[in-house]
């Protein structure tokens, strides 16, 4: 039975992790390599690497730390941040990466979804979604979170957004609910749910896990395939073989990782 | 020990190749016949289609010299898929080693595809590509296209189906994971390649 994921996400700025709250006020978390690292040995089951500020400051990922984590890390990993071609996507997969991960640029240039799957195949391609509830009710989509000064609310519906994204070859989506990002009262259960309901692909929840229950919550109530979170890893305040064990208490398959060396 | 990666174009082949110097093995990248007729062990990895990866082995002009080979192959992921007879995506012949055929995962409420994430591999024959295979190991997938169960089957997976995790025949072996991404347990099923 395939297994559902833990995946530490890791926000990127000038070459170090930081953290935001509500996408804002970064700190500094460590080093990536050094985290990266860690997360392996606790038993994560993938990375994903946000450069946050490339997409608002118009460049691709740095791809350097790509190559050093790359070298170390032997569990798979994924990296975002203003992947606009399918040369920029092809440098970050030669220097190491399992996946690509595309938000804002996609937004820009919906065929740039079309183009990588026909580039590197779907299971390459993750679509990554910023959904914000706006007054009327409606999920709708923001682009360039990664720069609260560039963040823009666009017209297009959520939940329409995956439909075509999912019909342009992405094979991955990561659906990062803000109203409840980095305040760790939990995933956005509601939202993720209409998600599921429409996506016939690997769903990774983001945004808001603060307790276990949080996770085994998107598991069970919203049948995620993975759940991404930063902050409650990084403080220390989830131990990911104990939120494992707890989670397999559940029913919920996971990996289990041994001490082996 | 000289072990090279047939650079068909894979996006994993920097992955693979840090896999194996993380045991030790400095594997040549390369596209050139004689360097891979002498290589001591030769690893075709692969991500991607299987329409493209083919073209590419035809246009390297090493699909002959890849059927001709005689000492341990290793094919990851699509590189696996590449050795059997035929795939179903893109609706083509592949190189012949294994007489298996590569299906699409029919997918099913639950059953999302690509099939992506850690399953559980099970040894189905004695082999030493799994020596120390534990009874509940698993291993990272990413994949939309699968070998079913056969003869050629080593270890299998279940999505739904069975369907073929590891398989082999005479010196073809193919891994449908990729060990280059899972951790303990992919670097002790390299190793045992490597010691094949």
């Amino acid at each position: 039975m395939l297994s559902r994921r833990i995946i530490p996400c890791l926000d990127v700025r000038d070459g170090q992790v930081v953290k935001g709250v509500r996408f804002r006020d970064h700190v500094v978390m460590g080093e990536i390599v050094e985290l990266a690292l860690r997360y392996r040995d606790e038993g994560a089951d993938e990375l994903v690497f946000y450069d946050i500020t490339a997409s608002p400051e118009g460049r691709s990922v740095d791809r350097a730390w790509v190559e050093k984590v790359a070298r170390v890390i032997d569990i798979p990993f994924c990296v975002a941040g203003g992947i606009r071609s399918v040369d920029e996507a092809r440098a970050v997969l030669h220097a190491g990466a399992d996946k690509i991960s595309v938000n804002s640029p996609a937004l820009e240039r919906p065929a740039l979804i079309d183009e990588l799957a026909a580039a590197f195949g779907v299971q390459c391609v993750v679509v990554g979604i910023d959904s914000l509830r706006d007054v009327d009710g409606e999920w709708r989509v923001r682009q360039y979170t990664g720069d609260p000064s560039k963040t823009k609310a666009l017209r297009r519906r959520t939940l329409d957004w995956m439909a075509e994204a999912q019909q342009r070859g992405a094979g991955e989506i990561v659906l990062n609910c803000m109203g409840s990002d980095g305040v760790r009262s939990g995933y956005d259960l509601e939202q993720l749910s209409a998600a599921r309901a429409i996506c016939h692909v690997p769903l990774i929840a983001s945004g808001g896990a603060g307790e276990p229950e949080h996770f085994r919550d998107a598991f069970v109530d919203a049948d995620v395939d993975g759940a991404l979170a930063a902050s409650v890893f990084h403080s220390g305040a989830i131990a990911i073989p104990a939120l494992k064990r707890y989670l397999q208490g559940w029913g919920i398959p996971m990996r289990e990782v041994r001490e082996e060396k | 020990m000289s072990v090279v990666l047939v650079d068909a174009g894979g996006t994993n082949i920097g992955s693979v190749r840090y896999a194996l110097q993380r045991l030790g093995v400095d594997a040549a990248l390369t596209a050139d016949a004689a360097t891979i007729r002498a290589a001591d062990k030769v690893v075709l990895p692969g991500v991607g289609a299987a329409g493209p990866g083919m073209a590419r082995l035809r246009e390297l002009d090493l699909v002959e010299l890849l059927r001709s080979l005689t000492q341990p192959v290793l094919g990851v992921c699509l590189g696996m898929q590449l050795l059997c007879a035929h795939s179903e995506e893109g609706d083509v012949a592949c190189l012949g080693l294994i007489p298996a055929p590569v299906r699409r995962f029919t997918g099913a409420p639950g059953l999302r595809v690509p099939h992506m994430g850690w399953n559980r591999v099970t040894a189905r024959r004695e082999h030493p590509l799994l020596a120390g295979l534990g009874d509940d190991e698993q291993a990272y997938f990413v994949h939309s296209y699968a070998v079913p169960t056969g003869d050629w089957t080593l270890a299998s997976s279940d999505y739904g189906e069975p369907f073929s995790a590891v398989i082999a025949r005479d010196n073809f072996h193919g891994m449908q994971f990729h060990p280059e991404r899972s951790a303990v347990v992919g670097a002790k099923l390299l190793k045992n390649f490597l010691d094949l």
